[in-house]
């Protein structure tokens, strides 16, 4: 009788595979159920945005950072603002950094909705994604209403926003800030206890706390794993420093664990946007006053040639913005992101550099799996939040 | 440790010989430069030093200067989790001889990061344990980040080599395949 030889099969997952949120190619080495090596291929939606805004003057870069990490598009345009606002050395008004925040955190709790959905489709509840999608509605409609777009508002510019905020805004945000601990209650329900859910998340996806700074994962990854970096508390940007928040650790560093931190920070973003919308007045300034910057108000545009002029310039050369490198560091849904952006002092970036935590994620993706059954292997990607558009930019 | 003159101490007593020199910035980084061929010792040292611990590779990245002289700048973003500072830790490159140790090995998190710098500017990364393009496909010429890659070109579309089989050789082969798995 002849010997059985036995030898390891090679699977191709991705790039067009539903679990992967987006074109993630792994490939992935299978003993049996286990998986022996991986490797992740990415690049399919490469872009080139950051050689593209070189060609683009300072202001018409927004649109296109908010469509790297498209469900953190809000949160993408502040960070790039930040950065240029330091460059240019101005200061928003205080009602500016107010909204700012409460949009940053409202954004906050519509990606980890997102996640939270397809990462419970992915591992077999698929009511929760319909719940999540339900109230994550009603986040886009408050994007709407704000800008008139829903995925990309494009709301912030440098030097403040592009507009007041709409009549009716402040009752929208809080029916919603209302209704959400409710809902987030039935998620609970429908997971934290789950038998099933529990044994495909809990001890999968491991990931140590050392490796977690080795590999530069930063967010609710690194937070799972015990590391409590979160920008928001270690470099604060736009006053987070005087609101109340708490932020959650946990120390297993596993799927479940990731799961859990997220829930609690939605709970925490609720508490932040509870204070702004307290701090924010219906009316007020909404950029800073500087000619250079800012353009004029309609009506003005109308009537004075002076207002004319200086609504002509903004347009059409834009603005100069001296020359240096500066990078702000904020905390989006995926945790540290940024753009570093340099000067040469014209109206047109010179580089510009976003700091992509999917990227990071990614590559760690392949420490998270080998070793574990290839069933799994979806619910990590799931666990870690990778945005294609972010990790291929 | 956001004193300036203190970090480079620091470093110097670490690195016997290190040129590392202070540069001003606008932003919350300390900004530092390094000599390319102190790369690894200094990476080292920001890490393990007790009094900065720069654990957390950020961020690394590279910009052309070009036509200037020396013509890239790589920058690593470090943050140091322990004492909440952060560091921007420079290295001038000639464009005529783009290459630096790799620090992969005193941060993992540089493996793509280089293989990205590689990938859109063409930074050699000695030592890298997998020195791969990461977003351009395998093939590409040039690196697109550069200042003197052509944008708005039209160039030729290329198509991948069709698979040179004839149409009786991929009937058997299917056959054959059919075969041995029955």
């Amino acid at each position: 009788m002849p010997e059985i030889r036995t030898e390891t099969m090679t699977v191709n997952m991705g790039p067009q595979h539903p679990s992967t949120h987006g074109v993630l190619r792994i490939v992935l080495e299978l003993d049996g159920e286990t998986v022996v090596s991986a490797s992740p291929t990415i690049g399919y939606l490469h872009t080139g945005i950051e050689k593209t805004t070189e060609q683009k003057k300072w202001q018409q870069v927004i649109p296109l950072v908010e469509r790297m990490d498209y469900l953190s598009a809000q949160s993408n345009s502040m960070a790039f603002c930040l950065s240029v606002e330091q460059l240019l050395g101005i200061d928003v008004p205080e009602r500016v950094r107010n909204i700012r925040i409460l949009i940053a955190e409202l954004q906050r709790i519509n990606s980890h909705l997102v996640w939270l959905g397809t990462h419970g489709m992915e591992v077999g509840a698929i009511s929760v994604m319909l719940y999540c999608f339900r109230e994550r509605e009603l986040l886009l409609n408050i994007n709407e209403m704000l800008a008139g777009f829903r995925m990309f508002p494009s709301y912030m510019r440098i030097g403040g926003l592009r507009e007041d905020l709409p009549r009716g805004f402040h009752d929208a945000v809080r029916a919603f800030l209302d209704r959400l601990p409710g809902k987030l209650d039935e998620y609970e329900d429908l997971l934290s206890q789950n038998e099933i859910y529990l044994k495909r998340t809990q001890g999968v996806g491991v990931i140590s706390k050392e490796d977690a700074v080795a590999y530069g994962l930063v967010g609710p990854i690194a937070r799972a794993a015990g590391v409590d970096y979160d920008v928001r508390r270690y470099f604060p940007y736009l006053g987070y420093d005087t609101y109340e928040f708490s932020v959650p650790v946990q120390t297993r560093g596993d799927v479940y664990a990731r799961y859990q931190v997220r829930l609690a920070e939605m709970r925490e973003s609720l508490k932040i946007c509870r204070q702004a919308l307290d701090r924010i007045s219906p009316t007020g300034p909404f950029a800073i006053d500087d000619p250079r910057i800012t353009p004029p108000p309609k009506d003005r545009v109308y009537t004075e040639m002076e207002a004319l002029i200086q609504h002509f310039l903004i347009y059409s050369q834009g603005f100069t913005v001296p020359a240096g490198e500066a990078y702000v560091p904020v905390e989006g849904p995926r945790g540290e992101h940024g753009f570093s952006v340099v000067s040469d002092g014209t109206n047109r970036p010179w580089r510009i550099k976003s700091r992509a935590p999917s990227l990071l994620a990614c590559q760690a993706l392949e420490r998270m799996i080998v070793g574990g059954l290839i069933a799994d292997v979806i619910a990590v990607i799931g666990s870690i939040d990778v945005v294609m558009g972010d990790v291929d930019r | 440790m956001s004193d300036h003159a203190a970090l480079v101490a620091s470093l110097q007593q670490e690195v016997p010989g290190a040129t590392v020199e202070a540069a001003p910035t606008v932003d919350l980084q300390t900004t530092i430069y390094a000599s390319r061929d102190d790369v690894p010792a200094v990476a080292r040292a920001l890490r393990d030093r007790p009094e900065l611990r720069y654990s957390l590779l950020a961020e690394l990245t590279a910009v052309d200067y070009h036509p200037r002289e020396p013509r890239f700048e790589l920058v690593y973003l470090l943050v140091s989790l322990e004492h909440r500072h952060r560091l921007r830790l420079k290295v001038r490159l000639p464009g005529n001889d783009a290459r630096v140790q790799t620090v992969t090995a005193v941060w993992p998190a540089a493996n793509w990061l280089e293989r990205e710098v590689w990938d859109l500017f063409g930074i050699v990364f000695d030592g890298h344990p997998d020195p791969r393009r990461l977003l351009m496909p395998e093939d590409w010429d040039g690196f697109p980040l550069r200042k003197d890659y052509p944008v708005q070109i039209k160039m030729t579309p290329r198509a991948s080599e069709p698979l040179q089989v004839t149409e009786q050789e991929f009937k058997a082969n299917l056959e054959r395949d059919r075969l041995t798995r029955s």
